[in-house]
């Protein structure tokens, strides 16, 4: 009887599949592409978005949840396809080694950029007056502490994965803060709703694109901006004998894919090659699902919907 | 002075006095060695220096790159045969999804919700009765009612097909155990390890080997739950009585026939238990196996969490609690059922076989009616209740209101607690370290237990992670004797009361199932990323064993000693301290043991709100795709537990024996 059950249902599997193949246009290949989708809003829009355009263009989509930096292994093997998320600013060195190692591609620039930052709520401009410059946080560590980190600042940085040179970046510019990591940044933004709803003092990484910025009111701190001198010559800039005396890097945001996507789907190429967004747009359709609840799927088909001439375009008709 | 009357202070002197004094002087030794001022000993007993660290996580790492690129078995290579084994694999896994969750060929749908309502409900009563029909009706409703159905099903269909594999494979291997007693031997680390080791650890090989996606998860799910059906098969096999054997021979039963239609039967009731293990810790590890693609119920309460809506992460995360409590108690009413006598009264035979082909035709009838018009198949939406936005309004307001006094005890307790210990633990040299947990293992358990703990403490400090393994010990130690205060005496108090009990038990159960990330983040926001935030999410989830097996062992004291002590005199102070405390003592050590291994689990689960031990460790090495450093750091992690389980579980051995219970 069990052994029925099964029959029935590998046929029913199979047939399914045999339908699903018949029903499609006439693409290079009917194997899924699969596209990696991430833990963060805005990187699951892009994502779907290009994964539903490449539907339209009659190609099979599989949507794969995998770990930001832990996908270019799957990625190297040909396991995963598609990353439509590297930031600049957090993965580059994993995907310059990705690319290094042979089999994985950089596919471009997403036309976004990435900003990640120090950065405080409005009403601390009041209790450390001159922010944004950075200067005006030698004098205040003291507003930002806590009982643990006293008579030191306290800066929230992203989880240690992240990387960032926060701690080399407090020794450069000799400011008095102790840098707490959090694991996630799922907690990062707890810690902002908690001390946001209280007015309390709070200084930390924040990220953009991403809803946090649209929805709590803050700056940037605005440290001397960032050259790649910054990173590699201790001589540069405020501090002569450290290196990480300045802002973070701001960069593009980048497609990554496998080498095989190329050959195996030619047209699925040059459509990723094609996709640009920009961080407003994002950042809009990001608020729609973290501030007013709606379902990303939702938000991705009224999009399609109303910009049928953009993902055209990408498909290059 | 005779020589009669010395004797006895002879003898009292000549015993050594090492025993008395062993512990006081190892105190007083190491409290000085913690105060040391900084430049007192040499600089290598405080880190190991890098020359003796043997490059194991490299190796590793190396290794398995040459496994999956070059490694290859003559006719195909081992990444053929793992990619074959995913393959095989992920069968009945989409099998289930199919009939679960996705439909067949676009032309069946998915068994409806009122289908498989219909279906569980007849189930519960078949198996359980009228109450567990209850049961089932209100879990099922709760899902479909707080919009998590869909979810659930796939979360169902995957807890389902691991939980068959992990008790299937934990019976097999557990028989084979029984058979040749060398693969027991070689098993019973293999076992240890999976039991302690953190699930993220060997959640990068898997993928490396397996692929990402849901049989990668599947995997480790299994590598996770089946440990306990190992041992309980074990166990309930070598329980069956030695009459039964003989009579398997006695009537002529090949081998085969022994095992599978007598010795497995007889134990069925206990086997069941471990069923139940199985289950229960499948549905433990579901956030985790959504990190790397099982989607269903772990991602919505990730998903939840990250945009902060704390109560849709809390509804997600109930509705992981209620399929737990489904599946235990169904699987609980089976391995009842299986044990009690057959139903004899015909007419209630009758009935309930009636009541069951009713909901059968029912539920077939509502899903060809449901294949027909697809709107019925799902629950409408216009009925769907939620309670999401007062979770998160109550969070805010308690955040507001009592942020000052949270934050005055947050303090005490960090300043007063956490930090002292903390750096107590660290000041310490590592070779010394050592040489107490080898001190404790001869004291305890004799000199082969003394030389394997003293082992895998001397492996941690070659790792190189000493200081993370350090915080380890202390975030665990705090935690696990707070979790022992607060946890012995409700247990203590509730094993006399059964409705205290029942309700004690309520709680430990959703605390236990409930995905700690639930309270995670609430918890992050009264009290911030830290330690003390990671303390209180140990505490919460490891404390059920310390209550359970408090209760369990004042239970089983004899009444009659109770008795003699109420006949003596003894006030009912007296009873507990003298009477019921003593002898559930080594029932409150083996559930310290619990607690400890439960602490260290959540380890991984606080990395990710910042702590700075081994379990960061392990969860970075898992986001940098390094293999070496997690697998090394999750044998650490792993090594701590066997170090502590062994030592309590010699503890209890030696205050049973002094106690004459063994």
């Amino acid at each position: 009887m069990f052994r029925d059950v099964t029959r029935v249902l590998t046929t029913g599997l199979l047939a399914l599949a045999l339908t699903a193949v018949a029903a499609k246009a006439e693409v290079e290949s009917k194997d899924p592409i699969k596209l990696t989708l991430h833990d963060w809003t805005g990187q699951l829009i892009t994502t779907r978005l290009m994964g539903e355009t490449l539907k339209k263009a009659g190609y099979t989509v599989e949507y794969v949840q995998a770990d930001y930096l832990a996908q270019f292994a799957g990625m190297k093997t040909g396991d995963l396809h598609v990353a439509m998320e590297v930031w600049a600013t957090t993965a580059k060195e994993a995907l310059d080694a990705a690319i290094a190692e042979g089999g994985v591609v950089n596919v471009g620039e997403t036309g976004m950029q990435a900003i990640e930052d120090w950065w405080f709520p409005d009403y601390m401009k009041e209790k450390c007056p001159g922010l944004p410059d950075w200067e005006a946080l030698k004098g205040c560590a003291e507003v930002f502490s806590i009982p643990e980190t006293a008579p030191k600042g306290r800066y929230l940085g992203g989880p240690v994965t992240w990387g960032g040179y926060d701690e080399e970046r407090v020794q450069a510019l000799g400011l008095d803060f102790e840098v707490v990591h959090a694991g996630t940044d799922a907690a990062m933004f707890a810690e902002l709703q908690s001390a946001y709803d209280r007015k309390a003092p709070i200084l930390l990484w924040i990220y953009a694109p991403h809803w946090a910025p649209i929805k709590y009111k803050g700056e940037w701190v605005k440290f001397p901006p960032y050259e790649k001198a910054c990173y590699e010559d201790p001589a540069w800039g405020v501090n002569k004998d450290a290196k990480y005396d300045c802002a973070k890097p701001r960069g593009p945001i980048y497609k990554a894919a496998w080498t095989g996507v190329a050959k195996k789907w030619p047209g699925a190429y040059k459509a990723i090659e094609a996709y640009q967004f920009t961080n407003d747009e994002i950042g809009e359709l990001a608020a729609k699902v973290d501030l007013n609840g709606e379902k990303v799927e939702a938000v991705v088909d009224d999009w399609m919907a109303k910009n049928e001439p953009r993902w055209k375009k990408w498909l290059g008709r | 002075m005779s020589y009669a009357e010395a004797s006895p202070s002879v003898a009292k002197w000549a015993r050594p006095p090492v025993g008395r004094l062993l512990w006081p002087t190892v105190i007083l030794a190491t409290v000085a060695l913690a105060l040391a001022p900084a430049g007192a000993l040499p600089a290598w007993t405080m880190k190991v220096p890098a020359a003796w660290q043997p490059p194991l996580a490299r190796e590793i790492s190396e290794f398995m790159r040459w496994l999956m690129d070059r490694a290859s078995l003559s006719l195909f290579s081992v990444r053929d045969l793992t990619r074959a084994i995913a393959w095989t694999l992920e069968l009945p896994l989409a099998a289930a999804k199919a009939l679960l969750a996705a439909g067949i060929g676009g032309v069946v749908p998915p068994i409806p919700w009122l289908s498989l309502l219909l279906l569980g409900v007849a189930g519960g009563y078949a198996a359980g009765g009228a109450r567990l029909a209850v049961l089932m009706a209100a879990g099922l409703l709760y899902l479909a009612v707080f919009g998590q159905w869909a979810s659930a099903m796939i979360t169902l269909a995957s807890v389902l097909v691991s939980s068959l594999l992990g008790a299937a494979g934990g019976l097999l291997l557990g028989l084979a155990c029984v058979r040749w007693r060398s693969l027991e031997r070689a098993v019973g680390p293999i076992l240890d390890l999976s039991q302690t080791m953190p699930v993220f650890a060997y959640l990068l090989p898997m993928l490396i080997l397996f692929g990402f996606g849901p049989v990668s998860a599947l995997i480790a799910t299994v590598i996770y739950a089946m440990p306990p059906m190992v041992r309980v098969t074990i166990l309930a096999i070598r329980a069956v009585p030695e009459e039964i054997r003989a009579l398997g021979v006695m009537t002529g039963c090949t081998r085969a026939q022994t095992t599978w239609k007598m010795l497995v039967p007889s134990a069925l009731p206990a086997l069941m238990v471990g069923v139940n293990q199985v289950i229960m810790l499948s549905l433990n590890v579901v956030i985790i196996a959504s990190m790397i693609g099982a989607g269903g119920l772990g991602y919505d309460v990730l998903a939840a969490l990250r945009r902060l809506d704390i109560g849709a992460g809390l509804e997600a995360g109930l509705a992981i609690t209620v399929l737990a409590v489904l599946l235990d108690r169904f699987a609980q009413a089976l391995a009842a059922k299986t044990g009690a006598a057959p139903e004899r009264d015909p007419r209630r035979l009758r009935r309930r076989r009636f009541a069951l082909a009713a909901a059968l035709a029912a539920a077939a009838g509502f899903w060809l009616l449901a294949a027909a018009a697809p709107a019925l198949a799902t629950y409408p939406d216009d009925w769907r209740l939620s309670t999401a936005p007062y979770w998160g309004d109550l969070v805010r307001w308690i955040n507001v209101t009592f942020f000052g006094a949270l934050e005055a005890m947050k303090t005490a307790v960090l300043l007063n607690v956490l930090l002292p210990v903390k750096r107590f633990l660290l000041a310490l040299p590592w070779p010394w370290v050592i040489a107490l947990v080898a001190l404790a293992g001869v004291r305890l358990g004799g000199w082969r237990l003394g030389l394997l703990v003293g082992a895998l403490a001397l492996f941690v400090a070659l790792s190189g992670l000493w200081p993370a393994a350090m915080t380890t010990v202390y975030l665990c130690g705090v935690s696990v004797a707070i979790a022992a205060a607060i946890g012995v005496p409700i247990g203590l108090a509730a094993a006399g009361r059964p409705r205290l009990w029942r309700a004690v038990e309520t709680v430990i159960d959703t605390l236990q199932t409930l995905p700690s990330f639930v309270y995670l983040i609430p918890i992050v926001m009264l009290f911030r990323v830290g330690d003390f935030t990671a303390l209180i999410a140990i505490v919460l989830y490891a404390i059920a064993p310390a209550i359970r097996y408090a209760a369990h062992g004042v239970a089983r004291v004899p009444p009659a000693l109770i008795e003699a002590g109420a006949m003596s005199g003894c006030t009912r102070r007296q009873i507990t301290t003298r009477i019921r405390l003593p002898l559930a003592l080594p029932d409150i050590l083996l559930g310290l043991n619990q607690t400890v291994m439960l602490a260290l689990s959540m380890l991984v689960i606080t990395a990710l709100v910042g702590t700075r031990d081994l379990g960061q460790e392990v969860y970075s090495a898992l986001a940098q795709a390094n293999v070496g450093r997690g697998l090394v750091a999750g044998l650490c992690v792993a090594f701590i537990g066997i170090i502590a389980d062994r030592l309590i579980a010699a503890g209890a051995e030696r205050t049973k024996r002094r106690l004459g219970l063994a």
